[in-house]
């Protein structure tokens, strides 16, 4: 093809990228992300890892080394299927400190430290610029290769395109500038780059994917023919020896790829800084994976038609676009052109952005702001415009170092090495980052020392040699002397991080960071933040000078409402001041937010003391509900007691009420007829024997009366347990027997048969004679009272227990007492059939059950016994003899 | 840890071992791509080792689809058991298909 009309078809390209980018920036801008936040676009962009040293490298890569190529794409793929659990983690933090590239979050991991950050800085800037004149190289080289119909004619005629690089890279730092330095936004997403970088995604895939499907199905005859011609090239032994795969060299090339997709500038960019969250992984954890598949997938059947149908002269880097053209397919070739292009431009655009980013947040604006050291408040400037202008300075000046290394290195075929020097230069960051991540007792001079160490070693024994300065490091024959440099300075690289950490002890700002990365959680507020209100306009005043104006105003005023506050001035609270430097640190890096922010609110250094006083507040919260816990409990159980004493009293105060009543109506009914009889004896008309009868029926009533009151007496003196007992000691059988005869005047027509048990009846017991043979002919009377039996049976048992006194069983053979009554039958006045029958006042059983508790023992209703059956439990002792007992 | 709690429900004890899996998959991608070249070189390198590699890595893409489907899903389900607790009356009352969940 011509050479004009491909520069035409490359300006026509351009311009439809520049398109799209503007396109996009301009959705962005009034608000229509929906389809650009799309996880589809941000697994596209991650394509950008497919440089052009992968599009056009790779088939090359497999026509010398066979398989080897895949350890590049299996690095990546074996971190993305890590998506749930590692890279989400990653990127939540990353987003959480407002990160802006992979130098700025080792610096806030470790104490927000702007030199370990420059140092970082200072390795992705020496590791990009030959990868950056590596696409620049692939350009050109593929500029000669297809503006020939001679693949290889253009060779002695490069002259001619002597001008390419340096036209891309103008092309492209002009494209940077526009899309990736228009704002200074706090999150630093670049939408309208993100976009024409997805679809260059596509142009890349489609254009592989179009050439494997001709070579596989148009030159070569379908996917078992292709196995074919595989193997076949494979016998050739030179090819087999070169196709060998080596354990060593495969397993550290993809640790190095694995490490390189976490740490290279760029991917860095695409995958944690362009980022809204961490839930677009969910779908890139699987899709990524599956486009490295489809862009490797036909790599080897390229290579092997290559070889088979390229003469052996012929460059394999470029048997992607010299077997098309050689095919005859020119339209095909001119896809693949339009691939590799892409590859090359989309890879250099993100790269320069990463850098520049880094180059002037580390780099430029801390040196700008040391130089300057005029009081915060008056400045005027705006630092906004020189951070921009920083960066596009950076832009210009990484493309332009690119491009002079390009042309000084002359082409070389040393520059094919460079991709892989770029990734284990960048790989050295991984320990600090990985370990900052996961590990609290990761600290900066471990991270220093770990990236010093790596760094070194990289240089000397990777990055120099391959420009030509020093030689390959000596190794034993059989080794590949790659493989040992790379994992030397690796393992040296961890060990020195490791180490140092161990024996470190970190400064309490990077402690407090190193727990919240740790952990994933939001930044631990201080109160020593805390200051005086009237630095709210100078933060204000510098918020204005990162982000302009309006945007600094805005925000402002949204915290102040935030607080409840009216006005653009929020109090200064640690909450505030703590938000706001991690915003600050979204525009122009987390150690020159902190400097900044330190310096104009008037910076007190936090100490051990701080750290630990936010330790004890927490613990003393915690404490403090652990209390109030304990407290709580302790009420409810308090309330519990009271409920059930007023319960207790309330019931109490019933019982009196009716104890009241009760008592004054059985005082009344003898006083009643006392006092009629006695109107009716003042009658002189009456008899004598009228007269005797009246007086008669008063004396008994009068008796009844005194009885009653005997009886309540009687029940208050043994309910205060003032009693007199007259101690003695008695033959229960003598006992037993008086009480039947006395209680047999009660209701004499009942003929009970007795059933005693004479032999163990005869018991010695001390206790109050009287008293007790009461309580006997209580009971007995009771049952001849009620027992409603018609051959009334009354059963007496009397045992000795273990510890001595007498258990005296007296059953019946009646009806027994309903369970629901069997809890009265003891309480004051508690009759329970109709009062006439029973004759009393209702007092009898609850004198017995005072009795008994006075004489130290019990009296109990048995139930279940076949009839009413009380049980008197009598004690070895009455309780004043024991007493006695044991005072003497 | 005393305010963690010591058992889980259903719901919440699925979903992490669904992470468990998730953390276990890188690993054994590791060991799959790793072990055979160790082991077998000259058998991996050439055409079979292309078939091999190919095919594990395929199955790679459709295992990490498939966990992350099942993690997103069981995310859901623990969500709603999480909110249907308190809301338990009203979710019996609402007529089936009525809330969000059926879109």
């Amino acid at each position: 093809m011509p050479f004009e009309s491909l520069v035409a078809t490359c300006l026509a390209y351009v311009v439809l990228m520049f398109g799209v980018a503007y396109a996009a920036d301009r959705a962005a801008a009034r608000g229509h992300v929906r389809w650009l936040d799309h996880p589809l676009v941000y697994t596209l962009s991650l394509s950008v890892y497919c440089s052009a040293w992968t599009f056009y490298g790779a088939v090359g890569y497999a026509s010398r080394s066979g398989l080897e190529f895949l350890t590049i794409y299996l690095g990546p793929t074996i971190v993305f299927t890590g998506a749930w659990w590692g890279l989400r983690r990653l990127v939540r933090v990353a987003r959480m400190h407002h990160v802006t590239s992979v130098a700025d979050l080792i610096s806030a991991r470790f104490g927000k430290s702007n030199q370990l950050a420059g140092l970082v800085t200072l390795i992705a800037v020496i590791a990009s610029t030959p990868y950056i004149a590596l696409q620049l190289q692939s350009v050109r080289l593929s500029f000669e290769a297809f503006a020939t119909d001679a693949p290889n004619g253009a060779a002695t005629d490069g002259n001619a395109f002597g001008g390419t690089g340096l036209w891309v890279a103008a092309g492209l730092a002009l494209f940077t500038i526009l899309f990736g330095t228009r704002n200074l936004a706090a999150d630093e997403r670049h939408h309208g780059v993100v976009t024409a970088i997805a679809l260059e995604a596509i142009v890349k895939l489609l254009a592989f994917i179009a050439l494997g499907v001709f070579v596989v199905w148009g030159l070569a005859d379908g996917p078992l023919d292709m196995l074919d011609r595989i193997a076949r090239a494979s016998a050739d032994p030179q090819v087999a020896q070169g196709w060998m795969l080596q354990p060593d060299r495969w397993t550290a090339l993809i640790l190095v790829s694995a490490a390189a997709i976490l740490t290279l500038p760029r991917m860095f960019q695409v995958m944690v800084v362009e980022a809204a969250d961490e839930e677009r992984l969910h779908v890139a954890g699987w899709a990524f994976p599956a486009y490295l598949f489809a862009m490797s997938l036909f790599v080897l059947p390229i290579a092997v038609m290559g070889r088979e149908m390229l003469p052996a002269s012929a460059n394999p880097d470029l048997y992607v676009l010299t077997l098309p053209a050689a095919a005859g397919q020119d339209l095909l070739a001119l896809l693949v052109f339009l691939g590799g292009f892409s590859a090359a431009t989309s890879m250099v655009v993100v790269c320069a952005i990463a850098v520049a980013t880094m180059v002037s947040n580390h780099w430029l604006v801390p040196v700008w702001l040391a130089l300057r050291r005029i009081p915060a408040g008056d400045e005027t400037d705006d630092l906004r415009g020189f951070v921009l202008n920083a960066r596009r300075l950076a832009i210009l000046a990484v493309m332009a170092a690119g491009w002079v290394y390009h042309e000084a290195s002359g082409g070389t075929a040393a520059l094919a090495a460079m991709g892989l020097v770029a990734f284990t230069g960048m790989a050295q960051v991984l320990p600090a980052m990985v370990g900052g991540l996961l590990w609290r007792g990761a600290n900066r001079k471990g991270a220093y020392a770990g990236i010093g160490t790596g760094f070194v070693l990289w240089m000397a024994l990777l990055f120099l040699p391959s420009v030509g300065i020093g030689g390959a490091l000596p190794v034993p024959a059989g080794t590949d002397p790659w493989t040992a440099a790379v994992m030397l300075a690796l393992v040296l690289n961890t060990l020195a991080f490791i180490g140092v950490s161990i024996f470190g002890f970190p400064d309490p700002v990077e402690r407090l960071q190193g727990l919240s990365f740790v952990s994933a959680v939001e930044p631990i507020r201080h109160s020593r933040m805390m200051r005086g209100n009237d630095r709210a306009e100078p933060l204000l005043a510098m918020a204005r000078r990162v982000w302009g104006a309006d945007a600094a105003l805005r925000y402002f005023q949204a915290e102040a409402r935030a607080q409840g506050k009216s006005g653009y001035l929020p109090d200064l609270t640690p909450r505030f001041l703590t938000r706001l430097e991690r915003r600050l640190a979204g525009s122009i890096g987390s150690a020159t937010a902190h400097a900044m922010i330190d310096r104009v609110a008037g910076g007190v250094a936090l100490t051990v003391s701080d750290l630990l006083q936010v330790a004890d507040e927490a613990q003393r919260a915690k404490e403090e509900t652990q209390r109030l816990e304990a407290a709580r409990a302790e009420l409810v159980r308090t309330a519990g007691q009271l409920r059930e004493a007023n319960d207790k009293l309330t019931a109490l105060s019933v019982q009196k009420d009716a104890f009241l009543g009760q008592i004054s109506h059985e005082l009344r009914t003898p006083m009643t007829s006392v006092r009629a009889f006695s109107e009716i004896l003042k009658d002189p008309s009456l008899t004598e024997a009228e007269r005797t009868r009246f007086a008669g029926i008063i004396h008994d009533e009068a008796g009844r009366l005194t009885r009653l009151l005997d009886d309540l007496l009687d029940l208050s003196v043994l309910e205060s347990r003032r009693a007199q007992l007259t101690i003695g000691v008695a033959n229960l059988h003598d006992l037993i027997s008086r009480a039947l005869s006395a209680a047999s005047a009660t209701r004499p027509e009942r003929g009970f048969l007795i059933d005693r048990d004479l032999p163990s009846e005869h018991l010695a017991v001390i206790t109050d004679v009287d008293r007790l043979l009461q309580v006997l002919i209580n009971v007995i009377s009771n049952a001849r009272k009620y027992c409603d039996a018609v051959h009334p049976v009354l059963i007496i048992r009397v045992r000795r227990p273990e510890g001595g006194g007498a258990v005296i069983d007296i059953v019946d053979n009646g009806s027994g007492i309903d369970s629901g009554r069997q809890s009265l039958i003891f309480e004051k006045f508690a009759r329970l059939n109709d009062p006439a029958r029973a004759g009393g006042a209702g007092l009898g059983l609850a004198i017995c059950r005072e009795i008994m508790l006075n004489l130290g023992g019990e009296i109990s209703y048995l139930p279940g016994q076949g009839g009413a059956a009380f049980r008197i439990v009598l004690p070895a002792r009455p309780p004043a003899a024991a007493e006695e007992a044991r005072q003497a | 840890m005393p305010d963690r709690p010591l058992f889980l429900e259903r719901a919440s004890f699925h979903r992490r071992r669904l992470g468990d899996a998730a953390r276990v998959l890188p690993v054994l991608a590791m060991l799959l791509i790793l072990v055979p070249v160790w082991w077998v070189p000259s058998s991996v390198s050439f055409a079979a080792g292309a078939v091999w590699i190919f095919t594990l890595w395929g199955l790679l893409v459709i295992a990490v689809w498939a966990l992350h489907r099942a993690l997103l899903r069981a995310e859901a389900a623990t969500m709603r058991a999480s909110e249907a607790v308190p809301e338990a009356d009203d979710a019996a009352s609402a007529p089936v298909g009525g809330g969000p969940d059926a879109l």
